[in-house]
């Protein structure tokens, strides 16, 4: 049964409280979303109930705990179509997986002289492992370049990746100016260049349908905790072949199979990578949080954004001295929405909008290359969830334009 | 109305600071010259100080990027210590530390229009915006003469842990 949208503010007590004596309007989702009532209950009940290692007791709990810790992997696992849950590993976020491909896949294969293609869009995450690697390893890092509006230079994508490119690695969607990359076509490119694909989707996966197999991506990493899941679980999908490949990045407890004295041999497929105590709660969480977007439906978040989208952005765009980044279509935009008011520093902005209670972000958004790329010091950013509605646009909308009367008064 | 509470923040003092900062630009003959960036939120101050031969300020300038806090607390830093001795000016840095971020009572004077900034106390994620322009000063002062550097704050001081960027 499908979820009604209007009912679900209810499902995040944490969304009806006043901050600075307003009714809060909570649009930082693209930094962290909230957590719905089941989430938490999930990580109470298994707490409560349930709690002990996974993987190796013979007891009751240690059994319970085990087979909610995999049941989460295979939610996973169906939520982007992975296929498998082998090709599911549990790391600490989008940044730890992203990481563990370029320290172990990236080492194992970038030698002097490969090539490794990102863009000017990417997230810190997914820019600077690329670029530690190319320097250890005397590769050459390319960057695809933006059109105008802010989306990605498909002709200039077709030029940057070469024979020499081994790694092609993008974010899916941009964490600043809500475009949405052609992640299947530029996997089709880089593998008619014998390269592999990576997509960064931590902030695709939270908001509309993934079917990995679909992109035909060989890695794709994303965060928990911007799906309405607990800090600190993130998930790497990648392909059997490049997995069973690769060597583990950890090793310790619960990835080996057998311990010699002076070697040693892994777990299979995903445990050789898992050293150590998972997050067995987060990734619990975590699969209560999939339940949770799939009884809505990703295509039900997927329109409902695009509404939201469809609504405020033309509104943002009729501000004098708003400066809105990415795409002014707003069929090309997804619900983050980066701006400045001319004139004004994003953190006086920031702060004033915080004021009348809307919660939004200030600062390079851990896109430094790409602010230098827009030429601006940093940005303000307004980010949608499905939790939002058309009243918490209006309300940011309003706030903007208090926030600029305030400065424009104040400064003369 | 909720703006009324800017008020505190963005005294009109604060305001004329940020909108004409004093002491803006580049001194030709510094000897003492940092760059301090704000990471968390993309700020970037470049401090000149020229001392003299009797270890006073001569002169002083400041350039680069930041908010109506950070900009204004540097203009009016440079007001406060143009002309003091460096161990008097990096008390001062004390005193506006203890100001902004301490429990102490502390006479303000000395400081001159940099003691409105205290309102920025109640608003703590704007903390690093009025302290960069003095983390800048006290650092550049302990610098080696002639020697230019680039440091960066971090939140290992408990005093700086105000404003969290990841995402």
């Amino acid at each position: 049964m499908v979820k009604q949208l209007k009912t679900i503010k209810a499902d995040f007590p944490i969304l009806d409280q006043k901050v600075n004596d307003e009714q809060l309007v909570y649009l930082d989702n693209a930094a962290t979303t909230q957590k719905p009532k089941a989430v938490v209950e999930a990580l109470d009940h298994y707490y409560y109930h349930d709690n002990a290692n996974v993987h190796r007791g013979v007891h009751t709990l240690a059994e319970r705990a085990t087979e909610q810790f995999e049941a989460a992997r295979q939610k996973v696992a169906d939520f982007i179509n992975a296929g498998d849950k082998k090709n599911i590993l549990f790391t600490r976020g989008t940044t730890q997986s992203l990481n563990w491909i370029a320290a172990s896949y990236g080492e194992a294969t970038i030698h002097e002289g490969d090539e490794i293609v990102i863009s000017y869009m990417e997230h810190h995450s997914n820019l600077v492992p690329w670029q530690q690697l190319a320097l250890r390893k005397k590769a050459v890092l390319k960057y695809i370049g933006m059109n105008e509006d802010g989306t990605l230079d498909m002709a200039d994508a077709k030029k940057q990746i070469t024979d020499k490119t081994k790694i092609v690695s993008i974010a899916h969607v941009s964490n600043v100016l809500g475009v949405v990359n052609p992640i299947k076509q530029l996997a089709s490119i880089a593998h008619q260049h014998g390269a592999i694909m990576v997509g960064d989707g931590a902030q695709s996966v939270p908001h509309m349908p993934i079917d990995v197999q679909d992109l035909d991506v060989d890695f794709y990493a994303f965060s928990g905790h911007k799906m309405l899941g607990p800090t600190g679980i993130g998930v790497l999908y990648g392909k059997t072949s490049l997995l069973e490949a690769m060597p583990p990045i950890e090793f310790g407890g619960e990835m080996i199979d057998f311990v010699d004295l002076y070697e040693s041999s892994w777990k299979e497929l995903p445990w050789k990578f898992e050293a150590g105590t998972p997050d067995i709660s987060g990734a619990i969480g975590l699969g209560a949080a999939i339940d949770y977007l799939s009884e809505i439906g990703m295509d039900q978040i997927e329109k409902h954004e695009q509404d939201i989208v469809n609504y405020v952005l033309p509104k943002l765009l009729a501000i004098d001295d708003l400066e809105i980044y990415g795409p002014k279509d707003p069929s090309k935009h997804t619900g983050v929405i980066a701006f400045n008011l001319k004139g004004l520093h994003p953190h006086d902005l920031a702060t004033a909008l915080d004021m009348e209670g809307v919660a939004v972000r200030a600062g390079h958004h851990c896109a430094q290359p790409l602010m230098k790329y827009l030429n601006v010091p940093a940005t303000a950013r307004a980010s949608f969830y499905f939790y939002n509605d058309s009243n918490d646009a209006d309300r940011l909308v309003e706030a903007i334009l208090a926030a600029k009367e305030f400065f424009k008064h104040g400064t003369v | 109305m909720a703006l009324s509470k800017l008020d505190n923040l963005y005294r009109q003092v604060i305001l004329d600071h940020s909108e004409h900062p004093h002491h803006h630009g580049h001194l030709s003959d510094a000897t003492n010259d940092i760059e301090l960036r704000n990471p968390t939120c993309g700020d970037v101050l470049q401090l000149q100080i020229q001392m003299d031969d009797d270890d006073r300020i001569k002169d002083i300038a400041f350039s680069g990027s930041g908010c109506t806090i950070s900009q204004a607390s540097a203009s009016m830093m440079t007001d406060a210590v143009v002309g003091k001795k460096a161990q008097e000016a990096d008390d001062m840095v004390e005193v506006f530390s203890e100001l902004i971020v301490g429990d102490k009572s502390v006479d303000t004077d000395v400081l001159g229009d940099a003691a409105v900034l205290e309102g920025v106390k109640q608003f703590p994620a704007r903390i690093k915006c009025a302290m960069l322009a003095w983390k800048a000063l006290h650092k550049a002062l302990a610098a080696d003469d002639h020697v230019a550097q680039v440091a960066s704050l971090h939140a290992s001081d408990p005093k700086e842990d105000n404003v969290n960027d990841r995402d």
